[in-house]
């Protein structure tokens, strides 16, 4: 392998892209607008749920709870009567419905104990567990400080102090555009590369190519290289002027070492990118295989939804996935600012799986090119 | 060719064409030309490739939008829709390129059943008329070929049945024999003329670069740079120029500058010495098999140093592939070659280096300037960088190239870029060069400028040269060739050899005594159709005639079905892929996206180490919720393992808590909460607090004993619809929604733009086909498919996921019906407008994947959006779907129930479908 053919050819690669409008147009869109949008549509955990109350007693107590509902967690409640709550919740149009019997204040003044009824939708998994809490929560306050007359609440013997590190707030947004950015990187750099390899195909250049003294593994590295350097360049500015700078993110650890992480991640995609190209006979199958790849890689590397909760199968197959060291190894530095002491594990793991893949990629291309008609 | 020249002031022209303009971007493809197409002859228009005679034959067709000037065919306007459509079925277009427009995975048989069902024919009538075309073409024996595997002459004999198939009164043809070897090529024209023969009134129009294939028509227009040179018969156009052949009166013709410096090309003839010269390349019982088919057959030849070596043969007779494996790019199946004496070998670099390659067709980079492609070529040969820039410069002055190195490749002339091509092969001063058909589509003019050079570097620079062409005054240039057909060598000689050794008058008269000979070897029935019946295509006047002015036609829509049904099961790997595909996603998201937290990893900071701070650790630690890593020792160690991401939470309970505790005094405990992952914290937040709160209450409990006050009321929650609140239950019901929403939008979003990359759009052009049966027709199969799906899909949340399902199936399945249309549409509406295959998949992806997944109530009730999703979750057909999925599967719904839902679904596809045909254009602009 000589250094220079590498170089050149990914020169030309990354000329080739320059003059390719719709690629820059998609690799812009994808970081910027993309992360702006996915990040800033996600609602908080708790947001604007939709709530009814069929208020059956109509005392100053129901009323009081009625009116300690509002935004941003819950919607304003909707006063319904008790024979729409269940056409209501059919139709989707309310996650909770609170049932205040009739007799309620009365009862609680009594000490007869009376029961609120609260259902939930439980299909809505997002919104169902955490918001029956808080509404319990909220109705409890709600009765207590009526039944004493006064909203002061009398510090409890043991006080809880919960305090959630590396992203205080438990703000949604946060998560959302670095996850998008994660996920970006992965998908620009095996389209990239797989696209390019099948354009060079379908245009003949590819041959062209061949039968001059440069070798497989020459035009493999050039792409690789070209390639991971466009999506490491979009995915620092996207990092620093889009996360940190039109998010506000707070990014705890180095950046520079994400980045010489995303290095690594990128080896192993974009190798994943070429391995594709050769297995895809057309652009259409490509189209359809990253889909089948994409959102495997996506929704189980940890990025969308805990490992932990995931079936042990699944949590051990995916750790052949560089996704999920990449996101292992992004939620450490940028969250918890974890130093290289501490991700060096994913480093390997990384590299490991780049080289195997770009192994494997390799031998494809070479017989891809002995079959190619 | 008979008819004679036409009498132009009897009969009046079939078409008439004013100050016709046409531009492509800044290229003007057409400038203002005027002229009449006699009828009732074989017209003809001749000129090299790019002057505009394709883009004059497509607005004669109606197949491309007429932009300035007045098109008139049969007196009526082209450029008014409702005259297109009245006067469209009586015209019959073969686009250019063998085979363009047919579908190469389906039959012969079936591609003129597909353009007999566009025009109406019912079957009875179908199947006479194809029988009919059959017989008279000779293609009867092979009509359950694919159309992919016919030979280059086999397929313009196909398309010509296609286009016969509705007795046209004017065939227009463009190109139609480029390519085809001369045998094949000389049938082809008896055919036309037997054709003739039986419908005397049909007009036929041709587009052609063989000039001894126009010298034979009855009337000529020769054109050049987007403009009419002149026209007459062919007679005429020779006295004119006082020319002896049709291309010499071509040049003549030609404007002043063009012709300018444009000499024959003289072949000095080789020196004696170099009879004898080393052998350069040979070649003995080469073989290359591409599964059961043959390719190359043991092919056997040898070029001396310094000699100029033809291969003369038809596309696919194995030119291409021969010169593959001799560079090393394919491998041979069979036999050896040898460069220079040494064998050829793939992975030897070192032989690259002494051989240019030029493959056919324009491969170099089309996004790099002139300059950056001969540097880059240069790069890569290893030129030591020094005298990179003065070979560049050298090379621009000798292939003329000095004016345009800053301009990019696509924006040439094809003479330019085939100069560019050779210049890129010689950069690295090669021994030899390997053109693939360096000059096809090149113009007279530029061709023998093409040759000047060939001829001074083989004779002055002794380089080797092996070229293939399919032109026979190409051929005659070589110094010995090879006639190829169906992967072998026919023969091999010098061309005078040849002819004299046949005793005929002509190179192609030689060839053709070749291929007869070899046919008569090979035992083949003599396929010359010339022994078949005459065609008689004309159809009783009336009967079956095609329905030409009906606004919708079922039969019509259905064609494209059909179509599109063949095509889906001769790619099996796409329905496929699409099935597994889905039913893989379905489990892969079903069992991995979960929203039950559990296992989630604690460690407690005792500083305590009581009875009551122990009581207090199990409590949390102890639950089912969480799993207990080691405790900590202090504030460092819980920095460290929580910043590594080993816990999700830690606990710390200060010094002196038992005591605080049991005396009553505050005391405060801590619990670090990881929140890299919001929703992951705050359900442990949930649990934290819970736990906190039950840990008080019983200890109170305990402390009172059973003297505690009541609560002063309860709360019973009721989950409703999934009691034990289980991910796979709400999941999977809400997945269906999503993969028949991906899948159907991405197979639907290439069947449109394919036709476009492919070429047969062409078909929807220039036949009476509306845009609305195009689409419906289209989308139908794949709503089959998606039902399909969707039933497997359905079938497999109950049984392999034990999903109950509660409500009416039947809501269900006419809900997805509705809703499939809608995501079907919604691929045909990307695929409307885009005009490339990777075009279409980005779009489909973008529109389709974050409004599914984000803003349709998959895991945040729409309700709950803000701003733009908010807004777009409200309209996105999945939204509905979703809850009528939901309400079906987990809610006992029934229809009563849902109607509201259904409204806002009902009218997504045929919005969708109506903005797809506002889009799609009827002509090409």
């Amino acid at each position: 392998m000589r250094a220079a053919n590498v170089f050149h050819l990914g020169v030309k690669e990354l000329r080739s892209l320059a003059r390719d409008p719709i690629m820059l147009a998609l690799i812009a869109y994808a970081f910027t607008l993309a992360i702006y949008a996915s990040s800033t549509a996600l609602p908080e955990t708790l947001n604007r749920a939709p709530i009814a109350i069929v208020d059956e007693d109509r005392s100053p107590l129901s009323t009081r709870i009625a009116g300690a509902f509002y935004p941003p967690y819950f919607l304003p409640p909707a006063m319904i009567g008790q024979a729409e709550m269940d056409a209501r919740m059919d139709a989707g149009l309310d996650t909770f419905a609170l049932n205040i019997p009739p007799g309620f204040q009365r009862d609680v003044l009594a000490g007869r104990n009376p029961a609120i009824q609260l259902n939930v939708d439980a299909t809505r998994m997002s919104q169902a567990f955490v918001g029956s809490g808080h509404i319990q929560a909220i109705v409890s306050d709600e009765v207590a400080a009526f039944v004493r007359r006064d909203r002061a609440r009398e510090t409890p013997p043991v006080d809880l102090v919960l305090r959630a590190r590396f992203n205080p707030e438990l703000n949604k947004s946060w998560f959302g555009a670095i996850v998008q950015v994660i996920n970006n990187v992965t998908m620009l750099s095996i389209v990239l590369t797989g696209a390019a390899l099948i354009r060079e195909r379908e245009h003949g250049t590819i041959e062209h190519l061949l039968v001059m003294p440069v070798t497989p593994l020459e035009i493999m590295t050039g792409k690789v290289w070209a390639m991971g350097l466009v999506v490491l360049l979009a995915a620092a500015f996207s990092l620093t002027f889009v996360v940190q700078g039109l998010l506000a993110v707070p990014i705890g650890g180095s950046v520079a070492l994400f980045l010489a992480g995303a290095t690594v991640h990128l080896f192993a995609t974009t190798s994943m990118g070429i391995f594709l190209g050769t297995v895809a006979r057309s652009m259409p199958q490509f189209g359809l295989l990253l889909i089948l790849v994409m959102i495997p890689l996506q929704m189980l590397s940890g990025g969308s939804t805990p490992r932990e909760s995931m079936p042990e199968a699944v949590q051990f197959a995916m750790l052949a996935a560089p996704t999920t060291h990449f996101v292992i190894l992004a939620q450490a530095i940028l969250y918890r600012g974890a130093g290289l002491s501490v991700v060096w594990p994913q480093f390997v793991a990384l590299a490991v799986i780049g080289s195997a893949l770009f192994a494997c990629a390799l031998a494809r291309f070479r017989s891809a090119i002995g079959a190619a008609g | 060719m008979s008819g004679g020249p036409p009498d132009a002031a009897a009969t009046p022209p079939v078409a008439r064409l004013r100050e016709v303009g046409l531009r492509y971007g800044r290229v003007r493809a057409l400038d203002a030309v005027s002229l009449d197409l006699p009828a009732g002859c074989m017209a003809g228009l001749i000129g090299p490739d790019g002057v505009g005679k394709s883009s004059l034959l497509a607005l004669i067709a109606g197949a491309r939008a007429v932009q300035s000037g007045r098109v008139e065919v049969f007196g009526a306007d082209m450029a008014d829709a409702r005259d297109r459509r009245t006067v469209g079925p009586r015209i019959a277009y073969m686009p250019q390129g063998l085979g363009r427009n047919l579908y190469p995975t389906l039959s012969v048989f079936e591609n003129i059943d597909f353009f007999g069902r566009l025009f109406g024919h019912d079957r009875a009538e179908r199947e006479r008329r194809i029988a009919e075309l059959l017989e008279s073409t000779g293609l009867a024996p092979f009509a359950d070929r694919a159309a992919g595997k016919l030979s280059g002459g086999m397929r313009q004999k196909l398309g010509l049945c296609c286009a016969l198939i509705h007795d046209p009164d004017l065939l227009v043809l463009d190109e139609p024999t480029t390519g085809v070897d001369p045998l094949a090529r000389r049938r082809f024209w008896e055919l036309i003329a037997r054709i003739r023969a039986a419908r005397p009134g049909m007009s036929v129009l041709v587009a052609t670069a063989y000039m001894e294939e126009a010298a034979r028509f009855d009337w000529l227009a020769a054109m050049d740079a987007g403009r009419v040179l002149a026209t007459g018969a062919p007679r005429e156009l020779l006295a004119r120029t006082g020319a002896g052949s049709l291309e010499q009166a071509f040049v003549a013709l030609l404007p002043e500058e063009k012709r300018r410096g444009h000499r024959p090309v003289r072949i000095p003839p080789r020196r004696a010495e170099e009879d004898g010269a080393p052998v350069a390349i040979e070649a003995r019982g080469l073989t290359k098999r591409f599964g059961d088919f043959v390719a190359v057959d043991h092919v056997t030849f040898r070029i001396a140093r310094g000699e100029i070596f033809g291969f003369l043969g038809s596309n696919g007779s194995g030119k291409t592939t021969t010169m593959k494996m001799l560079t090393g790019l394919l491998p041979a199946s069979e036999g050896q070659a040898w460069l220079f004496g040494q064998e050829v070998n793939p992975h030897d670099i070192e032989t690259r280096r002494r051989v240019g390659y030029m493959s056919q067709g324009f491969s170099l980079y089309a996004e790099l300037t002139v300059r950056q492609n001969l540097e880059l070529h240069a790069r890569l040969f290893r030129l030591p960088a020094d005298s990179i820039p003065g070979r560049v410069e050298e090379m621009a002055r000798r292939f003329d190239l000095e004016g345009i190195m800053d301009a990019l490749p696509s924006a040439l002339p094809l003479g330019q870029r085939q100069r560019l091509s050779l210049a890129v092969a010689m950069i690295h001063r090669p021994e030899m060069l390997i053109l693939d058909e360096p000059t096809s589509g090149v113009d007279p003019v530029a061709r023998d400028a093409f040759w000047r050079i060939l001829v001074d570097l083989a004779r002055r620079e002794g380089v080797t040269i092996f070229l293939s062409t399919h032109l026979m005054n190409e051929a005659e240039r070589c110094d010995r060739i090879s006639l190829m057909h169906a992967g072998r060598v026919l023969v091999s000689g010098a061309p005078a050899a040849l002819i004299a050794e046949r005793g005929v008058a002509t190179l192609e008269d030689a060839f053709i005594a070749y291929l007869k000979e070899a046919a008569r070897e090979a035992g083949e029935e003599p396929t010359t159709a010339a022994a078949g019946p005459p065609v008689s295509a004309a159809a009783p006047a009336g009967a079956g005639g095609p329905a030409r002015h009906r606004g919708f036609d079922l039969r019509r829509m259905l064609s494209y079905a059909n179509l599109e049904v063949l095509e889906l099961r001769r790619d099996p790997i796409r329905a496929t892929l699409a099935l597994v595909g889905s039913i893989l996603l379905l489990f892969i998201m079903g069992y991995g996206i979960s929203m039950d937290v559990e296992d989630l990893t604690v460690a407690v900071l005792d500083r305590d180490q009581t009875t009551t701070s122990r009581d207090y650790a199990l409590n949390i630690a102890g639950s089912r919720y969480f799993i207990e890593r080691p405790p900590l020792a202090d504030h460092a160690e819980l920095d460290r393992r929580m910043s590594a991401g080993e816990l999700s939470v830690a606990i710390e309970i200060p010094p002196g808590f038992g005591r605080d505790v049991a005396r009553g005094r505050p005391t405060q405990i801590g619990a670090w909460i990881d929140g890299a992952m919001p929703m992951r914290a705050e359900t442990v937040r949930g649990y934290v607090e819970g736990m906190h709160a039950r840990w008080l209450a019983e200890r109170a409990a305990r402390a009172r004993g059973a003297a505690a006050p009541p609560a002063p009321f309860t709360i019973e929650t009721r989950f409703r619809y999934n009691p034990d609140v289980r991910s796979l239950v709400a999941m999977v019901p809400a997945m269906i929604p999503i993969l028949l929403l991906l899948v159907p939008a991405m197979l639907t979003a290439l069947s449109v733009v394919r036709e476009k990359e492919l070429g047969s759009i062409v078909n929807f052009h220039v036949t009476p086909v509306t845009r609305l049966e195009f689409l419906l027709g289209k989308q139908m199969p794949y709503l089959l498919l998606a039902m399909l799906n969707f039933l497997v899909l359905a079938l497999l949340a109950v049984t392999a996921f034990g999903v109950p399902f509660t409500g009416s199936f039947a809501t269900l399945a006419a809900a997805t019906l509705v809703y499939v249309a809608a995501t079907t549409a919604i691929g045909l509406l990307i695929s409307s407008f885009m005009r490339s295959q990777v075009a279409a998949i980005f779009g489909t992806a973008i529109i389709t994947m974050l409004p599914a997944t984000q803003f349709s109530g998959l895991l945040d009730p729409v309700s709950s959006l803000e701003g733009a999703g908010a807004l777009i979750g409200q309209v996105y057909p999945t939204t509905h779907y979703l809850n009528i999925a939901r309400g079906t599967f987990s809610k006992a719904l029934e229809f009563q129930d849902l109607r509201a839902a259904f409204v806002p679904l009902a009218l997504a596809a045929p919005v969708l479908i109506g903005l797809s045909a506002a889009l799609l254009r009827k002509q090409e602009r």
